[in-house]
């Protein structure tokens, strides 16, 4: 199509996450000169914007600021840097010679980059694909959609929900469950430990929850809504319990699908894109930075570090 | 009585908004009828028409000299005549019946005798170049295959959806939570209780797929069919699988069913199903992860490439499948009744086609009416990948749903208008809205908020409040 305008610029940065914006301040603060941020939500700043909860901040600017806060301040120091964010703008298409196709509110336009930065982050594992028996009724979810529900609309997909997994994240889903007044029936783990090494039996009797380990969900039970779980135990004892949802939490996996529906290799393991030590793609004028290359997920100040080192690969690319 | 009071006069009315009680409603309306169509859940296609393969079939397998066959060949030539002036898609795939064992080979000159009687003649065996020029990506030990070139695939909800709008667009009427409670007929009229009210017809056309038996029975007395609901699950992959293969994959059928279909999707995605399971219940279309296990595994095997490509869904839909293969349509002239039973999986091609031989039937009772001079042509919305979406032209507002490119002009346009979307599932049959790989892990909020009110079954159960 010949009507669609294509525009330049040195690095295009997908995703206005912490990755993403702290390699977008990274390449500004290094001399590139223009830097584009792409992101397709309304507002920059990634997860964290729905975390409304501490611990976030602490690497980047010394002290601990709630999820919201601290996606408000990296989205500002990015703008003061002068990075551009091109808000409600899709990367539908990823091309050779960092041939970006968009599509906005305002149309279909394509960007042509010198280079390249993937920074789509992650996401957690829904319930279709772990193949989850039973009926597919309303009020099943990730923490993703309960926290920006609760913090972002003031909204609760449930009340008395069966939390699945024991991530870091289920704790955060823990805590927003608690700000949002909803009472978990329980919290279960397929395995003997918990995954994380907190400590977790506090943790989980501090919200009030009951932890169950060696348990699995057997099935999902509901008409328009969920009425009830059916567990097993270790002893393969199932038991049914009565409850209104099921936050199936953690199992992130990359947010990859831009790289998977292009021309990008892929870890076939991991559905990262692959990458050299220094974020590098199988494509030379692609990079990765941050969540979408990590596997296990790393919380967001390790994803800002992450896209400041990728950011100065790619410098050190365009200068040399 | 407990209705509201009102009492709808029409000619026509129509029990269930499956795809054939739309498909009947279109029909009938444009016949000059006038129509009402009565719906016991708050959106259409809420039975066994929410969960199929989405294929539009020639027929080529279809028992002989059936009814069936000659409603699926009418429903295929008409949904290519009709489909783009409703603005429905059509994917031009083909299908390959692939033979992986010498027996199932020895199957092939039955399939296509049976294919040349039902008139499909363009049906032909492949050469192992064609195979593989055709789907590179099928697993090497493919002994040999048949080719169709005229199954296609379509989009499965906004057909049905096109037929009643049409309907209603022309005068018809649809009553969504008005399951027919009881019903008598007084020589002349029937008339109907529904929780919404009173519908006063002069011929009735029960539609109500897999309560079709139950509706019989509870009007006429009694039911010629039994119903033996057959569930059937579905795995659906990512769409970085959907260039995978370009055909409908079939399997050679048994005497059982008709086997595990791999199939591309018109929304971009490939999905592998179905299961064929008897089972009690008419409502239950639950999934088990043995089930989906296994046809993971059976994808797998059959297109290697599937290797590590993410599932986006799962889902059951269930057939309404009698204790015999065939249609099982009642005539009742005496009464002015027709009931459509037993439409399995080729209602969705079928339907187009059920719908007409209704309307003969009727002719033959004595319905007259007057053809509807300059119908309306309605279009629906594309949903289709490979064509234009709503997010393509300008002006959207701003895209809700992500993996599917769902605007929010498009929820706001289904949530209102003369069909609006009754339910969320509704909804998602109308837009895909989390229907793609994250399942609402990035939209449900925005969804929440905008469908606030909307159903009975809301994705917001209230406040979150400390």
């Amino acid at each position: 199509m010949t009507d669609i305008t294509t525009k330049t610029c040195d690095v295009a940065v997908i995703g206005g996450g912490p990755s993403g914006l702290s390699a977008a301040i990274t390449l500004k603060q290094a001399g590139v000169k223009s830097v584009v941020v792409l992101d397709r939500e309304a507002v920059a700043g990634g997860i964290p914007r729905h975390c409304g909860h501490p611990p976030f901040g602490l690497a980047e600017f010394k002290r601990i600021l709630t999820g919201p806060e601290y996606a408000k301040r990296i989205v500002k120091k990015a703008q003061q840097e002068g990075v551009e964010i091109a808000l409600k703008t899709t990367v539908v298409l990823l091309e050779k010679q960092g041939r970006l196709t968009l599509v906005s509110p305002d149309g279909t336009s394509q960007l042509l980059a010198k280079r390249v930065l993937l920074a789509t982050g992650t996401r957690e594992t829904p319930r279709s694909a772990r193949f989850v028996s039973g009926n597919r009724p309303i009020g099943i979810c990730n923490t993703g959609a309960l926290q920006s529900m609760v913090y972002l609309k003031n909204m609760v997909p449930f009340r008395s929900p069966l939390v699945v997994g024991t991530e870091i994240v289920s704790f955060s889903a823990l805590m927003t469950c608690k700000k949002a007044g909803i009472k978990p029936v329980a919290m279960i783990e397929q395995n003997t430990r918990p995954s994380v090494q907190w400590p977790v039996y506090y943790a989980a009797s501090f919200f009030g929850v009951p932890l169950r380990r060696k348990t699995r969900i057997v099935e999902i039970i509901g008409g328009n809504r969920v009425e009830s779980v059916i567990i097993a135990g270790g002893n393969g004892k199932e038991e049914k319990i009565p409850c209104d949802g099921v936050l199936f939490t953690g199992l992130f996996t990359p947010e990859s699908s831009l790289a998977r529906m292009s021309h990008l290799a892929l870890d076939p393991d991991t559905g990262c894109p692959l990458v050299d030590n220094n974020g590098r793609c199988s494509d030379p004028v692609y990079f990765a930075a941050g969540n979408v290359i990590f596997q296990p997920v790393k919380v967001a100040g390790k994803c800002w570090q992450s896209g400041i080192r990728i950011a100065r690969a790619i410098v050190d690319d365009l200068s040399g | 009585m407990k209705s509201g009071g009102q009492v709808i006069s029409t000619d026509v009315a129509i029990i269930g908004g499956g795809v054939v009680g739309c498909a009947v409603a279109r029909r009938m309306a444009l016949a000059g009828a006038s129509v009402v169509l009565m719906e016991k859940a708050p959106d259409i296609l809420d039975g066994a028409s929410k969960g199929n393969s989405a294929i539009l079939h020639t027929g080529f397998d279809a028992p002989v000299d059936s009814l069936e066959w000659q409603c699926v060949q009418n429903g295929h030539q008409e949904y290519l005549e009709i489909h783009k002036s409703l603005n429905l898609p059509l994917l031009k795939t083909g299908a390959m019946v692939a033979a992986w064992t010498e027996e199932e080979e020895a199957r092939f000159p039955g399939i296509l005798e049976k294919a040349h009687k039902n008139q499909v003649n363009d049906i032909r065996q492949l050469s192992q170049a064609e195979i593989h020029k055709l789907e590179p990506h099928l697993a090497g030990n493919v002994r040999a295959a048949l080719y169709i070139p005229r199954e296609y695939v379509i989009d499965p909800w906004s057909a049905p959806l096109a037929y009643l709008l049409q309907a209603i667009e022309n005068g018809g009427q649809a009553l969504f939570n008005a399951e027919v409670t009881a019903g008598g007929y007084d020589g002349e009229h029937w008339l109907l209780d529904t929780p919404q009210g009173q519908v006063r017809a002069k011929y009735v056309v029960n539609a109500a797929g897999l309560y079709g038996d139950i509706v019989d029975t509870r009007v006429l007395g009694d039911s010629e069919f039994v119903i033996k609901p057959r569930k059937g699950q579905f795995v659906v992959f990512d769409k970085a699988a959907g260039n995978l293969i370009n055909s409908v994959i079939l399997p050679v059928p048994t005497k059982i069913t008709k086997g595990i279909v791999l199939f591309p999707t018109i929304f971009g995605n490939m999905m592998v199903g179905p299961t064929a399971e008897e089972q009690e219940s008419r409502d239950d279309a639950s999934v088990d992860t043995a089930t989906l296990n296994a046809l993971h595994e059976q994808a797998l095997r059959m297109l290697p490439a599937l290797k590590g490509i993410p599932v986006t869904a799962t889902y059951a839909g269930i057939r309404s499948a009698t204790e015999q293969p065939e249609y099982r349509i009642r005539e009742e002239p005496e009464r002015n009744w027709i009931t459509l039973g037993g439409i399995r999986s080729t209602g969705l091609t079928a339907a187009l086609g059920i719908a007409r031989h209704v309307e003969t039937l009727l002719k033959g009772f004595g319905a007259a009416f007057e053809k509807r001079q300059n119908p309306v042509v309605s279009r629906v919305p594309n949903l289709a990948n490979h064509l234009s979406r709503d997010c393509h032209t300008p002006g959207y507002g701003e895209i809700v749903c992500h993996c599917e490119m769902v605007t929010d002009r498009e929820i706001k346009a289904a949530l209102s208008g003369k069909m609006p979307a009754g339910s969320l599932s509704g909804l998602k049959r109308r837009t895909r809205v989390t229907m793609g790989r994250c399942q609402g892990f990035y939209c449900s909020a925005r969804l929440a908020e905008l469908t606030e009110d909307k159903f009975e079954t809301p994705l917001s159960v209230g406040e979150a409040h400390d």
